[in-house]
């Protein structure tokens, strides 16, 4: 049998997806459901004096209206919406209730909710739900946070909600700078992203009154953390939870979180004893799912007199909205690691404050922090290439780890020790493809000719972090809960196997992946394995799917455990061959004894004789199921190289991104079509941070643009067709040595595009622009050199 | 999201969609293709409680030329006028700034009267229609009128019909002389920033997106007829004009986009 | 207020509210709930239909317009491309649908039936298109996973394969 792993095998989860036959959460219903139609807050921040439901409590299939007020005395839950990462001892934490009780705090929050036994109904019935008002000095923005002129919540005396250093060396950081021969200092940045699965979020509860048992349906990338933390926040006895994911369009972060609606479905189904649900429209989404990014990063490195660092100083404000969700506070940290890049900077010195505003909640979006850090870095490199004068490859060749050569377990500044790397490889090969000399060529020859249509060429060489994580690892930073990762493999009496999952798929493939892993070590077909997950009926243990974690945690634990269930086979083979189990071989599916080829079975034809259990060896327990907890020794740091081209107008400002490659190294592949995939998806995600996408709130903290109208989700018309190629480099944290491939794309991405846009506008002095590099501000740019953090005057 | 609910009656003639108007007043709304009308229902920006669905029409449907000009039906669709080969022949313009509306499936829909009514000066073909000296017909309780393009727009989203009106046709000048349209967005599926149609070699020159309404740029048009170049004639394109501000311009960024399109425009339909 | 459709060559009459909007008619009244709905300002095409052979955003018609109409969804796709003789593979799908599972023009699926909708109604009027006019014939529809790279090649595939 040839192997299946590093195959382009098509999608077993296509055929459903693509004849209209899986089920999304809204395609699901129960009988006898009622719809939930949230009431709103349209203040950003304002007192609520009194909230009037006689007109709603009316119409026509209005089965009851709840005000805030109403559902605290009900007492309905235990405690308010979980953080589960308190990242200092001293975090500022207000309590975040379903349905904002006295205070709404953000646009979006909800203050009443109408539950109605139709869904035009609902949305009728909300519309007729009178809120009365006084409105409160609202946060608007992050700088008006740091300002600490207003407050987000009126009882606190300050919106700074905690302060985080990761300062190994303060003496190292002060002599670094003072010995510089070169310092470059910038102000990044990271606008409000608004995740935008194109599935928009709902959910489902079904509860049996008199069992006491709730099934939640939920569009979520996290059914099991949503079955601890619905326990914890209601009361409910984990064992009476059952929570399903059915087909769930999409996440990227969006869809991580412990909402209101979860903890409202649960509860009002309960206590109504009929099944509660609710779809969010796009529209809601502006206000309801939680954004990402939202930081200011300050950024300083200190090098020598030819551009080698000596170290990276960086502070950040972060903006965690009006509320603490569930990761909130951790994000920025998980970038902390990240601001010395692939570079070998002995010294790096990281604070973050979080603050609070009056906007819609932040959390993990796609990177999750390491984005927003590998963004800072590449673009002060290019700052600091210019600075040095030299060019944007030579900075970075200067200061690669290792000198650009293979390395293992190099202990980064930041103390985490990265598994493995080889940086010039994807440099070299990602020039090549961009054709590097030939685009400067035609640059310096446009720009001579003074041409309207200018090229900017921008690279980027981006490090992350996943496989998240090593359950010490988060220990440390006082995240609530462990990284590890659950499989079973069970093989079924008639051959067949059950893989489950502790992993939860929203759109990667992991009932591919995982088969195509199966196959290979225990020598089967792939049709022949089933994949259970995102039902924690069927799968009882698992952390879900996020932090590029799927493969190099969940994806190893299957590896193990159908490790496991071979090695029990062989002893069952060992007995029917009457032979020395070290004397049993294994290959391709097979057990044989070595010089004896008539004595020969194959591990599926040993399904039955486990299950009939007729013939075990002694004290064997019948059926042939293993399980694992896999938790890594430590994360895997995937890494590679992007460039781009970008063709500015420069009369109009338009921007076309006219070329992108990208050279990525996420270790051993198992399927390079998914993988590719990935890629293609995250780099848009992140062209789309550069240049279309962003949340736009005015000073009182409306949004300005909570629509697909608005709110730019680039068409395939504003993007090109990718070349992507790969460089291989084992992960050392894993035995498959795989890495994660989810969000090196977005995080490799946007510091391109922007770089790009940047070298395109230099002859203009324009040396930094912000996100998104829209016309009006490249046009500004161009002709003000006003509109940017740092300045855009030469 | 979801529209407030409304009543629904099919036209059975242009006619009869003038007597139902008159009869509900102004509860009342027509229903052609529905782009424009039902995200402003759904929105429940626009809550009518009568829509007249005058999209059966289908005597309404029709691209004819006659008499130098070419009658279009209001009933036609954009994607009608984009693959109309009366139109390819006759006036390219008005195909080709058809086949920049919206995607492919708003253009399935969406028709030719009903954009004109709906009188969005964000959107390119009453621009195009503006620009090429067209006019519209409409039907009222006393039989039809004619409204000349430049006299039919007259604030956001308002037009010179009368409640109890409809439009039946727009008749566009049999036009092959150069011609242009500039569109600038940032996604291709939305709206113009700003756009400038340039017909009949510049004696018409419509701007999108720069007012109230579609805007005819007289200062430019008068310059180049008095001999400017296009370059000159474009720098006054904006003149007399006080263009919007949204997320993606404000005045002063249309202005100069109004007149670098001006420009690209002019020199496109010379070349 | 009656209205009567036909859905992948069935007849389903019903009694509808005229605010229906027709993918809820669909998804909710009559169960196919293969068309999705994305957003709420016919921005994203999730909801792409054809009606009368032609691609429409189901979101923004009303059922009470599509009475009388032909439609067909995701779900009668492949039917039509077996009516047509143009049904391929294993499972006799619409050669789009093929395409799309060989190309990975898919991953969470959510906007594939609106998408493999409107390729095939931009095919079927363009049916030897550049990669450019495939962008812009896709222009209307949005997908947050693949970079849309995939789905270009997927049209173009069977573009191709057509010529």
């Amino acid at each position: 049998m040839t192997a299946v792993m590093g195959t382009k095998m098509l999608r077993k989860e296509d055929p459903a997806l693509l004849v209209g036959e899986n089920k999304f959460i809204d395609d699901i219903h129960a009988p006898g459901e009622l719809w939930m139609g949230m009431i709103r807050s349209t203040m950003a921040h304002a007192k609520i004096n009194s909230i009037d439901t006689s007109e709603a409590e009316a119409m026509p299939g209005v089965v009851a209206v709840y005000t805030g007020e109403q559902l605290a005395e009900m007492g309905l839950w235990l405690a308010p919406l979980p953080c589960a990462w308190p990242v200092t001892e001293d975090i500022v934490n207000p309590p975040h209730n379903p349905v904002a009780v006295g205070e709404a705090k953000h646009v979006g929050d909800i203050v009443a909710v109408v539950l109605c036994n139709d869904r035009y109904g609902a949305a009728d019935a909300a519309e007729k739900v009178v809120v009365d008002y006084d409105p409160l000095p609202a946060v608007g923005s992050l700088e008006a946070a740091v300002a600490n002129t207003a407050m987000a919540h009126s009882d606190l005396e300050t919106n700074k909600a905690f302060h985080w250093p990761l300062v190994p060396d303060p003496e190292g950081t002060e002599k670094a700078f003072a010995e510089a021969a070169h310092t470059v200092k910038a102000k990044f940045i990271q606008q409000r992203m608004i995740p935008s699965p194109m599935e928009p979020r709902g959910c489902m509860a079904i509860p049996s009154p008199a069992g006491g048992d709730i099934t939640f349906y939920s569009a979520t990338q996290v059914p099991h953390i949503l079955k601890v933390m619905i326990a914890a926040t209601t009361g409910i006895p984990e064992s009476k939870i059952r929570v399903i994911a059915p087909s769930v369009g999409g996440g990227f972060g969006g869809k991580l979180n412990v909402d209101p609606d979860a903890i409202l479905s649960v509860t009002l189904a309960n206590h109504l004893g009929v099944p509660v649900r609710w779809t969010e429209t796009r529209t809601e989404a502006a206000g309801s799912s939680h954004q990402g990014r939202g930081q200011i990063q300050h950024m300083e490195v200190a090098a020598d007199e030819n551009g080698k660092i000596s170290s990276v100083r960086v502070h950040i404000d972060a903006d965690m909205g009006a509320y603490m969700m569930l990761i909130t506070p951790g994000v920025p940290l998980l970038g902390s690691f990240l601001y010395t890049g692939v570079y070998d900077i002995p010294n790096l010195a990281f604070t973050c404050d979080g603050h609070f505003t009056n906007l819609t909640p932040t959390d993990a979006y796609r990177g999750a922090g390491r984005p927003e850090a590998s963004y800072a870095i590449e673009r002060i490199m290019d700052m600091l290439a210019a600075e040095v004068g030299i060019t944007p490859e030579e900075i970075r060749a200067r200061n690669y780890i290792n000198g650009g050569e293979a390395f293992e377990n190099h202990e980064a500044a930041s103390t985490l020790v990265f598994d493995s790397g080889h940086y010039r490889p994807a440099h070299d090969r990602a020039l090549e493809m961009v054709k590097i000399d030939e685009l400067r060529a035609e640059q310096a020859r446009r720009r001579d000719a003074g041409e309207a249509k200018q090229l900017g060429i921008g690279m980027c060489s981006y490090v992350e972090i996943c496989g998240l994580a090593p359950s010490r690892a988060l220990g440390g930073l006082n995240y609530g809960a462990g990284g590890w990762e659950h499989a079973t493999v069970r093989m079924l009496p008639t051959g067949k196997i059950e893989v489950v999952s502790g992993s939860t798929p929203h759109g990667q493939g992991h009932e591919t992946a995982w088969s195509m892993i199966i196959a290979d070590k225990m020598g089967v077909d792939p049709n022949d394995v089933e994949v259970l997950h995102s039902d924690t009926a069927k799968s009882p243990l698992g952390l879900d799917t996020y932090g590029s974690r799927s493969l190099a945690v969940g994806g190893v634990a299957i590896a193990m455990a159908a490790d496991k269930v071979i090695e029990k086979a062989k002893l069952i083979a060992a007995h029917q061959f009457e032979a020395a189990p070290e004397d049993v071989q294994f290959e391709a599916g097979a057990f044989s004894v070595a010089g004896t080829p008539s004595k020969s079975v194959h591990i599926q034809e040993l399904g039955f004789a486990a299950f009939a259990a007729h013939d075990l060896p002694d004290g064997m327990e019948p059926n042939l199921q293993e399980q694992v907890s896999f938790d890594p020794p430590n994360f895997a740091f995937p890494f590679g190289t992007h460039a781009c081209v970008v063709e500015i107008d420069t009369e109009t400002g338009g921007v076309e991104l006219i070329d992108y490659v990208a050279v990525d190294d996420c270790g051993h592949q198992v399927n390079p079509m998914i993988v590719e995939g990935q890629l293609h998806g995250g780099i848009v995600q992140g062209v789309a941070q550069a240049l279309f996408e962003e949340a736009v709130y005015d000073e009182d903290g409306n949004i300005n643009n909570p629509s697909f109208m608005d709110y730019l989700v680039p068409s395939a018309m504003e993007v090109p067709s990718m070349q992507l190629d790969y460089t291989v480099t084992p992960s050392t944290s894993n035995p498959l040595g795989v890495k994660g491939a989810g969000e090196a794309g977005t995080i490799g991405s946007a510091a391109a595009v922007m770089n790009a846009v940047c070298d395109a506008l230099s002859p203009y002095g324009v040396k930094d622009m912000d996100m998104p590099a829209t016309p009006k501000r490249i046009w500004e740019a161009i002709h003000s050199n006003a509109n940017n953090s740092n300045g855009g005057a030469a | 999201m979801i529209p407030a609910a409304f009543d629904y009656t099919v036209a059975e003639s242009a006619e009869h969609a003038v007597q139902l108007l008159g009869e509900y007043g102004d509860e009342a709304k027509l229903l052609a293709g529905g782009h424009s009308l039902i995200p402003m229902m759904k929105y429940r920006l626009a809550t009518p409680t009568q829509l007249v669905d005058v999209g059966r029409l289908s005597d309404l449907s029709y691209i004819n030329q006659e008499n130098g000009h070419v009658a279009i039906g209001a009933m036609t669709r954009h994607r009608d006028l984009e693959t109309s080969a009366v139109l390819a022949e006759a006036c390219p313009m008005l195909a080709h700034v058809a086949s920049l509306v919206g995607g492919p499936a708003v253009r399935h829909r969406g028709t030719l009267g009903g954009t004109m009514a709906h009188a969005d000066s964000a959107s390119d073909l009453p621009a195009a229609v503006l620009a090429l000296g067209g006019t519209i017909v409409a039907q009222g309780p006393n039989g039809r009128r004619e409204i000349a393009a430049t006299d039919f727009f007259t604030s956001y989203f308002e037009s010179a019909l009368a409640a109890d009106e409809m439009i039946v046709e727009i008749k566009v000048p049999a036009n092959t002389g150069g011609w242009n349209y500039q569109k600038f967005n940032r996604r291709a599926q939305d709206w113009a920033i700003v756009g400038v149609a340039v017909a009949d070699g510049g004696n018409g020159v419509a701007l999108v997106n720069m007012g109230s309404t579609p805007l005819r740029a007289s200062e430019t048009e008068a310059a180049l007829a008095s001999g400017a170049s296009a370059a000159d004639a474009a720098a006054m394109a904006a003149n007399g004009t006080t263009p919007p501000e949204d997320l993606n311009a404000d005045g002063a960024y249309r202005t100069h986009l109004a007149q670098v399109l001006t420009r690209r425009a002019l020199e496109a339909a010379a070349g | 207020m009656e209205v009567s459709i036909t859905v992948n060559g069935s007849t389903h009459s019903s009694d509808v509210e005229p605010r229906t909007l027709l993918v809820h008619h669909l998804r909710d009244n009559i169960g196919l709930t293969g068309t999705n709905i994305g957003c709420d300002s016919s921005s994203c095409g999730a909801c792409t239909i054809h009606m009368n052979g032609e691609s429409v955003k189901s979101c923004t018609v009303l059922a009470v317009q599509a009475d009388g109409q032909e439609l067909t969804t995701i779900e009668g796709l492949a039917a039509v491309a077996e009516s047509d003789g143009t049904a391929t593979g294993d499972q006799n799908w619409h050669p789009m649908q093929e395409a799309f599972q060989n190309c990975h023009a898919l991953q969470c699926g959510y906007c594939t039936p609106g998408m493999v909708m409107a390729s095939t109604s931009f095919l079927k009027e363009n049916p030897n298109p550049t990669e450019e006019q495939i962008r812009e014939g896709l222009e209307g529809n949005l997908c947050r996973c693949t970079g849309y790279h995939n789905i270009v090649k997927a049209v173009q595939s069977v573009a191709g394969g057509a010529s």
